[in-house]
């Protein structure tokens, strides 16, 4: 029995059993559905090996919805264990493993996901290519992410949470249970994933756009996801490596991060925020992309000021990298070097100013549509211009010693990142709905939530403002009823309520307009202006039937308007790339071998290792060259999508 | 529109119910470096407002002038590329507000990392200030004192904290005598405070060291000079004091009430400012088998947050 005592949880509550018979049951659930309707067969063909850059994204999207409910899960529970002083819903315990994994599952595995998710489905399309650079590095990329997500969630069933922040500082992050391990190692698998996003991204849009698509001709989404691919890979290797230094001092003893022997602590929070900081960039950028394609749309504009857009992007990408240290100005690196970074990091709100404005200016004179897309859009401007100049009151080192680890900073990351990055994930979401799936979210239930998301943030986030600098630190599990914290934070559980019923309201949405909505669409539903409204919905395996001739970074705009003729030429055979169940296996793989790491099972560990070696080497000499579409077959299809 | 101008007069009454909020912990200062914060903070909240409105006017007047619904249906929007003189207009005002924020910015960082203001001439009070999981420990080695979890300390006197850490990364903050800093186990940062006024401050760990997080809290006492050397005298006449099984005791992880002792930890277990090799402190402490009286253990019935009065 001793071996089988490391898989217990060491804080055991009710809510953690429910939860895992929830689990449990919903795994048979699953099975079952999948046996009796006899969709096992389906599913690996069509989804698990699948290559297609379409179908890859949408298992990011799903995998990012699903993360995106616990993670809200999870901020629930903490509002509400604070919404009252000396409450006892949540013990310590609890409350430091909950915002733990709240962060990590909301950064890690929802907001990127997300972003990929859009990166996938839509770059490819808007630069009128047949698919990624290296689908079958995509296919991995996401069973990796995938893998590595699940890992980190079975943690508060099997073993235990982390519990040390999302930021796993060094020493407190000491492995006294598994929770860090599980940090470590599943971050780890995801994050290789995600670095080879960044690699195949690149290689793709530089590689692979339409004739006549030039840099500077590119839509707006496609160069956030340059600049983003660009960060992810100089971003990313600095995490690998901090993680695989935290894993051996967790497992093998070293001593990087330790309290003795020569460690650094402080090391560990360098590292992670060298990376950490670019991490926000990649979250915000891609955001940046969809609302300025949408702005675009639903102004019946072109974008104002196109080059110092894609200046202010490049610009901030270089910025990020040189503001880690402001994460910890109260280290005492002392009044120059805290100078230094201040000023690189109120340095940024310029170029992210330049990009308001340009916004602003995409509106006026403009004809402005709200449709969902677009209240997302205009909702979002004045609510991320607060969360935007309170980062400027951050970057004041000085002052940020008042700030620092306090709910002021809680309520600006969030004031930052649920307007700018969930406001457009929600947005793009309704915007591309209709092109994944043919037919359109409902616009009343979409304003709806649009509404009760931004009300319920405001009321979550605005009152933590003022309980900051009333001296409330974040991460406190309680507190005593003589500070007077309970009216506001009560309002904030109250905002955070509305906002779970705004969340709530997406997924009836979707589920009253798969039952209502109206299947007989056009390909182009908004009237758009770039490339991906070009093809058919749904869209073909190939994309394009014969690749189309830009002229600009508006190529359906100019179709419309200016008598443009994208698509030149006959029908030719498509090659296309074949289905591999590899990166699947090579992932479960990876699972065993991460899960065998987090619990120090040496033996199954060295086999999984050997296992992921083996996949490597079959890849590398296996003969694939993928597979022709005839031109019969996309007669056929097109002539079909035509008549639908 | 109704619902957008009314999420306008939310926004705005909370600009000024901020910025009226001198009461806030953080922006009712008791000495010259929080002072300097409060007034810091004011000035950027001030500013910031001030941008704040403007794109808010903004937005409102583009989302009223151009909806679809007000313009002829025939209306078609413009080509516009971009205007190099508003866009240098767009960039030049950011960069004229960042370069002002950066010459306080900057100033501030060296006020607040020197001795503070006003008070340059006296000689400061020195306090160890170390924390372990999960409490506070304050050695005076001047007065030759030691205290758990409370921290008395004299106004009008500059104070010079040394701080580090037993354990985990933790931060020192008061926050209305100045701003925090990490103590960490490697070596020894300090913090220049001090107080103007007597009263009583809520001192706190602000960064996350784990279970006992949430009440890593001491009281702060300030008084005047004469006070805190009558209440030295006090400690001193009966105080247990300090010694090192005592001490490892003291760090074992949990919650202790308030504590009084005579001597430091600091002499047989000093704080990390050097790396010399073999600084060994000396067999010193022998002064351990005089004071045997009265121990003065304040139970603080964990008076959590205790803000002046």
């Amino acid at each position: 029995m001793e071996f089988f005592e490391r898989f217990a949880i060491p804080h055991p509550s009710i809510a953690i059993y429910a939860s895992m018979v929830a689990a449990g049951l919903t795994m048979i659930a699953v099975i079952a559905g999948l046996t009796y309707f006899k969709k096992w067969g389906y599913l690996w063909r069509e989804w698990i090996t699948t290559v297609d850059h379409k179908r890859i994204g949408i298992m990011y999207l799903i995998s990012a919805l699903l993360m995106l409910f616990r993670g809200g899960v999870d901020a629930i529970m903490m509002r509400a264990q604070l919404a009252v002083p000396e409450n006892k819903l949540l013990d310590a315990q609890h409350y430091n493993e909950i915002f733990t994994t709240h962060g990590v599952v909301m950064i890690l595995f929802m907001a990127m996901p997300f972003i990929i998710f859009f990166m996938n489905f839509v770059v490819p399309l808007q630069i009128g290519a047949r698919d990624v650079a290296f689908p079958r590095l995509n296919a991995l990329s996401f069973w990796l992410f995938f893998m590595g997500a699940m890992l980190f969630n079975i943690s508060f069933m099997v073993g235990g949470s982390p519990d040390a922040g999302w930021t796993s500082y060094f020493p407190l992050a000491d492995g006294e249970s598994v929770g860090s391990h599980y940090y470590m190692i599943a971050i780890q698998i995801a994050g290789i994933g995600t670095l080879m996003t960044g690699i195949n991204f690149i290689t793709t849009i530089l590689k692979m756009r339409a004739p006549g698509m030039t840099l500077m001709k590119m839509p707006m989404f496609t160069w956030a996801s340059l600049i983003t691919s660009v960060i992810i890979v100089f971003a990313f290797p600095v995490l690998t490596v901090a993680l695989a230094m935290g894993t051996m001092d967790l497992l093998f003893g070293t001593q990087f991060f330790t309290l003795d022997n020569g460690g650094m602590a402080m090391l560990w929070a360098n590292l992670f925020w060298v990376w950490g900081h670019p991490e926000v960039y990649i979250l915000i950028l891609p955001a940046f992309g969809i609302y300025s394609e949408i702005i675009s749309t639903f102004s019946r504009r072109n974008l104002y000021g196109y080059k110092s857009m894609v200046g202010s992007m490049v610009l901030i990408s270089l910025l990020s990298f040189v503001v880690w240290a402001h994460h910890f100005f109260t280290m005492g690196q002392g009044a120059f070097a805290n100078s230094i970074f201040s000023i690189t990091t109120m340095a940024i709100a310029v170029p992210t100013g330049v990009k308001i404005f340009n916004w602003l200016l995409t509106l006026w004179k403009g004809k402005i549509e709200f449709t969902t897309p677009m209240l997302y859009s205009t909702l979002f401007i004045p609510l991320f211009t607060l969360g935007g100049v309170t980062g400027v009151m951050l970057a004041m080192s000085a002052a940020d010693y008042q700030y620092h680890n306090t709910m002021f900073l809680v309520a600006h990351f969030h004031n930052v990142i649920i307007p700018g990055v969930v406001f457009a994930m929600l947005a793009g979401l309704t915007f591309y709905w209709p092109k994944m799936f043919g037919f359109m979210l409902n616009e009343k239930i979409g304003k709806w939530t649009a509404w009760l998301l931004s009300i319920g943030f405001l009321l979550a986030f605005m009152p933590m403002y003022v309980t900051g600098l009333d001296g409330q630190a974040r991460r406190m599990y309680t507190y005593s009823e003589s500070t007077g914290f309970g009216p506001l934070n009560m309002v904030s559980f109250i905002g955070a309520a509305i906002m779970a019923v705004g969340f709530v309201l997406i997924v009836y949405n979707i589920y009253y307009s798969v039952r209502y909505a109206s299947r007989d669409i056009s390909a182009d539903p908004w009237d758009a202006r770039t490339l991906e409204w070009a093809t058919h919905t749904p869209v073909p395996e190939y994309n394009f039937a014969i690749t189309p001739e830009v002229a600009s970074s508006e190529a359906l705009w100019d179709v419309k308007k200016k008598d443009h003729v994208l698509f030149k030429g006959d029908y030719e055979k498509i090659h296309m790339p074949n289905n591999s169940g590899v990166p699947f296996i090579m992932s479960c793989i990876f699972f065993a071998w991460g899960f065998s790491l987090v619990f120090s099972l040496w033996i199954p560990a060295i086999i999984t290792t050997i296992g992921i070696f083996v996949c490597m080497t079959l890849r590398s000499f296996e003969k694939d060259h993928g597979h022709y579409i005839s031109v019969k077959e996309i007669e056929d299809t097109e002539s079909e999508l035509r008549g639908a | 529109m109704k619902l957008k101008m009314a999420l306008f007069a939310i926004m705005m009454s909370i600009v000024t119910v901020l910025t009226g909020c001198e009461q806030l912990t953080v922006l009712d200062p008791k000495g010259p470096q929080a002072e300097r914060l409060a007034s810091d903070i004011m000035l950027t909240m001030l500013m910031m407002a001030g941008i704040v409105i403007v794109v808010f006017v903004m937005l409102v007047i583009m989302l009223v002038k151009y909806r679809a619904s007000k313009q002829p249906a025939d209306y078609e929007p413009p080509h516009i590329e971009g205007n190099p003189w508003v866009e240098g207009i767009l960039v030049g005002i950011p960069v004229l507000i960042v370069a002002f924020l950066s010459i306080v910015s900057v100033q501030s960082n060296y006020i607040v990392e020197s001795a503070p203001q006003g008070y340059e001439d006296k000689e400061p009070l020195v306090v160890y200030a170390s924390s372990s999981n999960w409490k506070w420990h304050f050695s005076y080695p001047e007065e030759d004192i030691e205290t758990v979890n409370y921290l008395y300390i004299p106004t009008d006197r500059p104070l010079e904290f040394r701080l580090y850490s037993h354990g985990p990364i933790t931060s020192f903050w008061i926050p209305q005598l100045g701003g925090q800093k990490y103590a960490m186990n490697a070596h020894v940062t300090k913090l220049h405070l001090a107080a103007d006024v007597e009263g009583e401050y809520m001192g706190r760990n602000a960064n996350f060291s784990g279970e006992g997080f949430a009440e890593n809290q001491f009281d702060v006492t300030a008084m005047s000079q004469k006070e805190f050397d009558e209440w030295v005298e006090e400690v001193k006449e009966t105080a247990e004091p300090i010694n090192e099984a005592k001490f490892e005791e003291l760090l074992e992880p949990g919650h202790l009430g308030r504590m009084t002792f005579t001597g430091t930890h600091l002499e047989f277990s000093p704080a990390p400012e050097h790396h010399h090799e073999g600084d060994k402190y000396e067999e010193e402490h022998n002064h351990s088998d005089e004071h045997h009286s009265a121990s003065r253990k304040e139970s603080s019935d964990r008076k959590h947050m205790n803000y002046n009065e």
